[in-house]
């Protein structure tokens, strides 16, 4: 395993906690740079293996995710659309008028469109 | 305390309640009071919640089931679920604060087998926070003591259901694992640990850590009673799309109930030993355990074979990746909005809540896993970290599978490399990730693995591993059957 240099500063630690969500005192954020360093430091082995032409994980499940047939007809709803749908036309449903819209479609009549 | 507490075999409670000497309110009650004892008394701290209440009601509607008491595989027998599984209406905190008041408002399909089968729910048990650790040390409600040694932890993450079966409160009980947390802490306190094949049993209700490692396993005190867990809980499961469409073999088929003590033969197994898992830093009498059990295999008519199983050393780096990578996206949803915490933040926007909320909610190591997930992840570093990680993965997965298809059928390693440790033994979190070294190879190729005590050293129990190929465990078991009659009793002395 090579030793490194730092290489995550606690500005970066900062960013990723900001990603995550996640709040840090400046104490925090410091024992976690430290923690990071150290940790990463022993995945750097990983950089000498050899893996040209190795897929990500293939074949690691037995079988993987199963998908059902890319065929038949959509999930069922309980329901029809036209139940619970306020308004529909031709099969689409039909939701308000955007305001930036008006005056777009001259031939738009009404308060909805498609 | 010291050495082993008094335990009851499922084998044991099932034929005491078929002579009718006993009747399930008698074991539950029983199981509810040593729940409370260890917990009170002995200060163990090994349930987070206990179900008294729904316990006894379920046991005595198993008193008047006179066809439940002939059919039901585990009938009255008492079981405990580690915190991180869901059973409606009781708390599910996995272990931190960040879920502080939540209820399940559902069932795990897990839980649900057991019931179907005549089981009864005594608790829900103690683990480090979000299953992330090896020794209950990280469980915001204080760690989970071990009942061999109370000064030593029980390992982890599933301290807590190894200790409710070590402690004799139960004879088998749920853990989740994701790189070990099942095998390591079974072989701390001296039972048994199983890890099925991923896909072999529905994760359905089972909070998410890392989700392609994942699996809900077992606890038993003998082989037997992991074995009959297993048998009720596996198979395809519609909840959960992993689930594998795979018959489920009837394990005890080989080794019915009552036979253990006598002679297996193991004539026609080829038992692998990968020099890897044998390395200068494993504890020699660890090492001296396993050559006897190894001898001992031999007796019985097994070919054992060296084996090598070269990228091993790679499994901890590997691990250490993609379990974070995916933890950080599985953890994302406790946010304070959805689920139990929520800290307003200083300045009342939506950011601010998440941040407190987070900070406050997420203990010490998950809050390091979740950045090191989301920074192996992040631009600039997905492929350096992550994606070689992935491919560094299918190499380890692909030394299992020339291994088994060379005419090996299961291979047989220390389960960890020392003995339980000292509470605040570890303080760096690489030394602690090293615990999992023999386990979370099995995870990372999704194959079965299962830890049996194989004797003690200065004391504390020692756990041997078996690993199978994908759905073989059946011949996993059969080999763990065969040990454990072998060893017989000096495989807890």
């Amino acid at each position: 395993m090579s030793a490194r240099d730092t290489v995550v500063g606690v500005d970066e630690v900062r960013h990723v906690a900001l990603l995550a969500r996640i709040g840090l005192t400046d104490e925090r954020a410091l024992a976690l740079t430290h923690d990071l360093n150290t940790i990463l430091a022993h995945m750097e082995v990983l950089r000498g293996v050899d893996t040209r032409g190795v897929d990500e994980a293939a074949g690691v499940g037995a079988g993987g995710m199963r998908l059902r047939k890319d065929a038949g007809p959509p999930t069922p709803l309980a329901a029809p659309p036209s139940e619970f749908a306020p308004d529909m036309r031709g099969g689409f449903f039909i939701v308000p008028r955007l305001a930036t819209h008006d005056g777009l479609d001259a031939s738009a009549s009404g308060e909805h469109s498609e | 305390m010291t050495g082993a507490p008094a335990r009851t075999t499922v084998a044991q409670i099932i034929s005491s309640m078929r002579a009718a000497s006993r009747s399930p309110t008698d074991v539950t009650k029983a199981a509810l009071a040593r729940a409370r004892e260890v917990d009170e008394e002995e200060r163990l701290n090994v349930f987070l919640a206990r179900a008294d209440k729904s316990a006894m009601n379920a046991a005595r509607d198993l008193d008047r089931d006179a066809r439940a008491r002939e059919t039901a595989p585990l009938f009255g027998v008492p079981f405990a679920v580690k915190d991180n599984i869901s059973v409606e209406g009781l708390q599910v905190s996995c272990g931190s604060r960040i879920l502080d008041g939540y209820v399940a408002p559902y069932t795990a399909t897990a839980v649900e087998r057991l019931r179907d089968a005549g089981a009864v729910l005594v608790g829900k048990t103690n683990l480090d926070e979000f299953a992330m650790g090896s020794s209950t040390e990280n469980s915001a409600f204080g760690p989970t003591k071990n009942p061999i040694r109370p000064s030593v932890v029980p390992g982890g993450s599933s301290g807590g259901s190894a200790a409710a079966v070590a402690a004799g409160v139960v004879p088998i009980a749920l853990g989740s694992e994701t790189g070990g947390s099942v095998r390591q802490p079974a072989a701390f306190c001296g039972v048994v640990g199983v890890k099925p094949t991923y896909g072999r049993v529905s994760r359905y209700g089972l909070v998410a850590f890392g989700s392609s490692l994942d699996q809900i396993g077992v606890f038993g005190i003998t082989v037997s009673d992991a074995a009959l867990a297993l048998r009720c809980i596996a198979g395809r499961d519609e909840l959960d799309a992993t689930t594998a469409d795979v018959p489920v073999p009837d394990y005890l088929g080989s080794h019915p109930e009552g036979s253990e003590g006598s002679a297996v033969s193991l004539k026609g197994l080829v038992i692998g030993r990968p020099k890897e898992y044998f390395p200068k830093e494993l504890d020699p009498d660890i090492a001296k355990l396993c050559e006897r059990a190894l001898d001992r295999m031999r007796s019985l008519g097994a070919e054992v074979r060296d084996v090598s199983m070269p990228h091993t050393s790679l499994a901890i780096p590997v691990y250490y990746i993609v379990a974070p990578a995916e933890a950080s996206s599985n953890l994302a949803r406790f946010d304070g909005v959805r689920y139990g915490l929520r800290v307003p933040g200083d300045d009342a926007g939506l950011r601010g809540m998440y941040e407190a909320t987070r900070s406050r909610g997420f203990g010490a190591e998950v809050t390091r896993r979740i950045l090191l997930g989301t920074y192996v992840l992040s631009a600039g570093y997905y492929d350096a970290y992550y994606r070689k990680a992935m491919q560094v993965r299918s190499l380890i997965a692909d030394d299992f599978r020339r291994i088994f298809s060379s005419g090996v059928h299961v291979l047989f390693t220390p389960t960890t490399p020392t003995t339980a440790f000292p509470f605040g033994a570890r303080t760096e979190p690489y030394d602690m990730y090293l615990s999992d070294i023999f386990t979370c190879t099995a995870n990372l190729a999704g194959v079965p693995a299962i830890s049996l005590p194989i004797g003690r050293v200065g004391g504390l129990p020692a756990g041997g591993q078996f690993m199978a190929a994908h759905f073989d465990e059946l011949r996993m078991f059969q080999a763990a059957f065969a040990l454990e009659a072998a060893l017989g009793p000096e495989a807890h002395a």
